[in-house]
């Protein structure tokens, strides 16, 4: 009741919607600073750290998409190098595979060729000497004959059998039959090697 | 001070003393001026204003003057801050081509409304700046002179009163009406509701911190600790109830304003 008493004593409270002129105008006041210094000074310079800011990441993400292309492509190059060379490692033992091989062959063929030569000329020498003796043998054994046959008949037949060659002629038709034989041996021996 | 003026816990007054409880109200409002300058007179809202704008300056200043591409603690609150009410409200309603021009002005409304509001818990303060009406009244003004010079710039004389109007001839018969009612209800409702809102608000938030306040102090007094105790702990939900008006407060002021400008800049139906 006091303080009733007392309230009603004194003016009572302006309405509150009723506002004081000079007030207001401080209440702009203030804000006017507030809003120009953010306006003027504040707001562009954080608005270009901003900016900055989003064109460092942007390009961090596009030099880290730069980088990864070119290990990507680095790797491919790698891969590509290793798949040559290990093509080529491939072509190079076949290629050895083929030498070597074609090497051994032609050791094998001249090897070949050289026993050949080798038994030929034996067989030659054989030959020659076969004749030789062949022909050492036919002179002895005429000549043995003819003596032989002188001695026998008590003259000299040497001159007429020259003349008439008939020791020759026997033993032409000796050799003859022996060349048949000898021959089919030859030719049986051969085929059977 | 006068007596009027004196509250519950400025005396020795307590319950069962055969003393009355002097509840806050109108005059909780009022401060005696405490000095005066070529005649304007300082009271306490006003100084709180004054003090607010330089915290706000003097915040933004450490905050961005220097900015760094990577940023300091400091400067990423301004950023967040910034960025909230760009992104979040200028960008949202108007849209990010046309809102760009309008970003500082909203920027600077959100920290100045919500900085005046916090005046209301900080520790000595206690006083919501905004529940003078001079303040949302002036901040409001200016909103509503903002947009409204807008719509002519934008559109014209006619087109401008066609915008006021809500002209649109589908309407028929009720047209005149309805051109009344909105023209009353845009130019003239409008500015008076965007600064009660936010007086209203704060006004009648900190008229109930006070009351519990109050009440805490006035029946600290024998059986009364009890009561006293519950109006103690209503006293800190209140205050933590207060923080959150605040913002919200601070955002619907500013999301408002952007709605006005975006309705000034829309082309018409």
């Amino acid at each position: 009741m006091i303080a009733l008493v007392h309230m009603a004593e004194t003016e009572v409270p302006q309405n509150p919607l009723v506002p004081p002129i000079p007030e207001l105008v401080i209440g702009l006041i203030a804000f006017a600073i507030v809003f120009f210094f953010l306006w003027k000074k504040l707001l562009p310079s954080i608005n270009k750290v901003l900016d900055e800011r989003r064109e460092a990441i942007e390009g961090g993400i596009e030099k880290a998409d730069a980088a990864q292309q070119e290990a990507a492509e680095v790797l491919q190059q790698y891969k590509d190098q290793l798949a040559e060379a290990r093509h080529e490692a491939a072509r190079l033992r076949a290629d050895a595979q083929e030498q070597g091989a074609a090497l051994i062959a032609e050791m094998r063929a001249e090897g070949q060729r050289q026993r050949e030569e080798i038994i030929a000329a034996g067989h030659a020498q054989i030959e020659a000497d076969r004749k030789q003796a062949a022909q050492t043998l036919r002179q002895d054994v005429g000549q043995l004959a003819t003596e032989l046959a002188g001695k026998l008949v008590g003259e000299s037949l040497e001159e007429h059998a020259r003349q008439s060659r008939t020791i020759d002629r026997f033993l032409d038709e000796l050799e003859a039959k022996a060349d048949s034989t000898a021959g089919s041996d030859g030719a049986e021996s051969g085929a059977s090697r | 001070m006068s007596a009027d003026q004196m509250l519950a816990f400025e005396t020795d007054c307590h319950i069962f003393d055969g003393c009355g409880f002097e509840a806050p109200g109108l005059h909780s409002f009022v401060f005696e001026p405490m000095f005066s300058i070529g005649g304007f007179d300082f009271n306490k809202p006003i100084l709180l204003a004054l003090v607010g704008t330089l915290v706000i300056v003097w915040f933004f200043w450490a905050a961005f003057n220097k900015p760094k591409l990577v940023p300091g603690k400091l400067q990423m609150v301004g950023e967040a801050g910034y960025d909230f009410i760009r992104r979040g409200v200028v960008y949202e309603t108007i849209g990010k081509k046309e809102g760009e021009k309008y970003v500082p002005m909203v920027v600077a409304l959100f920290f100045f409304v919500w900085v005046m509001n916090l005046w209301s818990v900080i520790p000595l303060a206690q006083f919501p700046v905004t529940s003078i009406f001079s303040i949302p009244l002036a901040l409001a003004l200016m909103v509503y002179v903002v947009w409204v010079s807008l719509t002519f710039k934008r559109h014209g004389f006619v087109g401008a009163f066609k915008n006021f109007t809500g002209y649109d001839k589908s309407l028929g018969g009720v047209l005149p009406l309805v051109m009344v009612i909105e023209f009353f209800s845009n130019l003239v409702i409008r500015p008076f509701t965007h600064a009660v809102r936010l007086f209203a608000n704060m006004f009648a938030g900190h008229m109930l911190v006070v009351l519990f306040t109050i009440a805490t102090w006035y029946m600290l007094n024998g059986i009364g600790i009890a009561y006293s105790a519950v109006s103690f702990v209503m006293t800190v939900v209140m205050i933590a109830f207060e923080l959150f008006i605040q913002v919200i407060q601070a955002y619907v002021f500013v999301l408002l304003t952007c709605t006005y400008i975006q309705g000034a800049l829309a082309e018409e139906h």
